[in-house]
């Protein structure tokens, strides 16, 4: 409050020329700065488009000459010369799909437990763990995952596949398939992408007024009911832009995946078979792939890259829809 | 302030808990807890047991002074089968080195080339990321601030942070070493990606940290006289840097720990390059290749390079832990 109320002078002061200080060296050095600073500023700008016009160049040769059948094409099969992009969208959305499905409820049980349950001392520990979870490197988690996860998710999907075989929709969605795998994959994602949901899920549960959630306790309200009544309604927005972009985040992620979904471009309903994903596809074969290859791999990045940015930016929006109700209220 | 009000609240609370209360409502409000906690050991035990397993299966390696002086091995599946006796017997591996009785442990286990470059690469990033990002970010607080330009620069750069790391390595692969062909393939390359990746960081938690600055410090050396370059070089920027350099080591992690980018941009290399040109590379890229060559030797490496890693992105992180958290004291 105090200080959206103090810049309003502080600005009138500087944009008026002072006719004590127009002329000399401290003008210019002024105009100087001002233009470095601005470069730099603008870098980000130009940084992305050349981002999208380098890329979407080195790819023109296989969305031109593949059209239709690269984008809608359901094989993926490099060594005949076959480039159909779907089986490696299907597979980035539906890996994406399990992290989110398994970090959402998790993290936001974190971001509660930090908020509303935890005292204070304890409070900083749990994001001790939380920045540690989103500082260890990707490769790390797929090493992991690549030598400890597997041979149990192995067990594990197997044991499941044997329990739901008679059952008729599910034997489908799990059948017997691998350790390596959507499921695998979607699940040391989750894992990854728990940091970021819960983080952004927590600035948004900060924002519920203190009087709302006091009045509701007031009312004979127990701690869940509260949670429940006030918190969750009053962050519904800022917890699908959480969701968002942990979203995107899972969808780019890539030597984790890469290494444990089994490199195997396929449309399967079984969630236990083997897979690959945009970003793990390209990671694995654009050092060694020449030609329309090349091309087909580079345009993979192009649509991640679009993709990507649909999801960042519809996100951003709900974020800043909130942010600017919070300033509303301030 | 708040802090007061919800311990007053609990209290509130608290005596209405143990009043009368249905069972039902009691038993959900238990329950709920629970599944709170609980969400949060489901993420922090897999934490702890990838921890353990990093620790347990690579430190023994890196413990040794060979790790960070010795060249990485080169040819360690042959070495792995040379190692095996009963390959051996059967007919396997090379027969010279069979009779010789060369064994696995002969392979020198170094990793020094992967270290350097982890350090060459990340050390290139943050010299173009870091001032590029600071400078967008100052103009964004103290120049642009609500203007149209600045908002839509806020913007992107929030989109730019979501941008995946593998899209960073098919740009400058495409701009980089598709034009230069594969002496394209190096240090520098690799840093101009993660460069990318650290950009967008560096400007929003950089703008972050200046928004803390108190307006009365710009206000005061305004009225000295001070222009807004000065007020900035002196004034907001030293007042910030605590913020500023924490962000900055944040974002130097996140560098250090990407493969994705590097892995098409900085080619393999098996000896020690200290130069920003050629081949080179890095603990992340290590790891995964390693990975991918398998055998007992390669899996040994695999490790060992994770430990490193692990231990410089900690390192890196916690620095930025302990800054900011002194800094949070210092302000309220």
């Amino acid at each position: 409050m105090t200080t959206q109320l103090e810049t309003p002078p502080a600005e009138s002061e500087e944009t008026p020329p002072n006719p004590l200080t127009e002329q000399g060296s401290g003008a210019v050095a002024d105009g100087i700065f001002r233009r470095v600073t601005l470069l730099s500023g603008v870098a980000v700008l130009v940084i992305l488009l050349l981002i999208a016009v380098t890329t979407t160049k080195q790819a023109w040769p296989a969305f031109s000459e593949l059209g239709t059948s690269y984008f809608f094409g359901l094989e993926w099969i490099p060594s005949e010369g076959i480039y159909g992009i779907v089986p490696l969208v299907y597979g980035t959305v539906l890996v994406s799909l399990i992290a989110v499905f398994f970090a959402v409820p998790l993290s936001i049980g974190i971001a509660l437990f930090v908020t509303e349950l935890a005292h204070r001392r304890v409070r900083s520990s749990i994001t001790l763990v939380i920045d540690l979870l989103a500082a260890v490197p990707s490769v790390v988690f797929g090493l992991w995952g690549f030598y400890q996860l597997i041979p149990i998710f192995q067990s594990v999907f197997n044991a499941i596949a044997d329990a739901v075989s008679s059952i008729p929709v599910l034997n489908v969605i799990f059948a017997p398939g691998s350790g390596s795998s959507f499921m695998s994959a979607g699940l040391v994602l989750a894992l990854m992408i728990i940091p970021i949901i819960t983080s952004v899920t927590r600035e948004v549960f900060l924002t519920v007024p203190e009087n709302d959630k006091s009045g509701s306790l007031a009312l004979g309200a127990t701690r869940w009911e509260m949670i429940k009544g006030v918190v969750i309604p009053h962050s519904t927005g800022g917890l699908t832009g959480a969701v968002m972009l942990g979203l995107g985040r899972a969808m780019g992620e890539t030597v984790a995946v890469a290494l444990l979904i089994g490199a195997s471009p396929q449309i399967s309903a079984n969630l236990f078979g083997r897979g690959e994903t945009m970003p793990a596809q390209i990671f694995r074969s654009l050092s060694e792939a020449g030609g329309l290859y090349r091309s087909a791999l580079i345009g993979l990045g192009v649509c991640l890259f679009v993709i990507t940015i649909v999801v960042n930016v519809s996100a951003r929006r709900m974020v800043l829809v909130i942010d600017r109700r919070i300033k509303g209220t301030a | 302030m708040s802090n007061t009000s919800s311990e007053s609240t609990e209290q509130v609370f608290q005596s209405l808990t143990s009043a009368n209360m249905s069972k039902k409502r009691r038993f959900r409000n238990a329950a709920a807890s629970v599944a709170m906690v609980g969400a949060f050991l489901l993420a922090a035990i897999p934490l702890f047991a990838m921890g353990a397993s990093v620790l347990s299966r690579g430190l023994g390696v890196v413990l040794t002074v060979d790790w960070w002086t010795q060249p990485i091995p080169g040819d360690v599946g042959r070495a792995d089968l040379a190692g095996n006796e009963e390959l051996c017997d059967l007919g396997f591996g090379d027969a010279s080195e069979c009779e010789a009785g060369e064994s696995s442990t002969s392979v020198v286990e170094g990793m020094q080339p992967a270290i350097v470059g982890t350090f060459l690469t990340v050390f290139g990033a943050s010299v173009m990321a870091i001032p590029l990002g600071i400078l967008g970010a100052v103009y964004l607080h103290e120049y642009g601030k609500t203007g149209r330009l600045a908002r839509f620069i806020r913007f992107m750069t929030d989109v730019m942070v979501g941008v995946p790391s593998v899209v960073m390595g098919v740009f400058i692969y495409t701009i980089w070493v598709l034009n230069f062909g594969t002496n394209g393939k190096s240090a520098f390359a690799a840093s101009l990606a993660l460069g990318c990746l650290m950009l967008p960081i560096v400007v929003r938690s950089t703008e972050e940290m200046l928004k803390l600055v108190p307006n009365a410090l710009r206000e005061a050396s305004a009225a000295l006289g001070t222009r807004t370059w000065k007020t900035t070089l002196k004034v907001v920027l030293p007042a910030a840097s605590a913020g500023i350099t924490s962000g900055c080591l944040l974002a130097v992690a996140r560098a250090a720990g990407e493969t994705a980018p590097v892995v098409f941009t900085i080619g393999y290399v098996t000896t020690t390059n200290f130069s920003m040109r050629g081949q080179n590379t890095t603990l992340s890229a290590q790891i995964y290749s390693q990975l991918t060559n398998g055998g007992s030797i390669a899996t040994q490496l695999a490790w060992g390079a994770a430990v490193t890693l692990v231990g410089i992105v900690l390192v890196l992180t916690l620095t930025a832990r302990a800054i900011s958290s002194r800094l949070t004291i210092g302000n309220t």
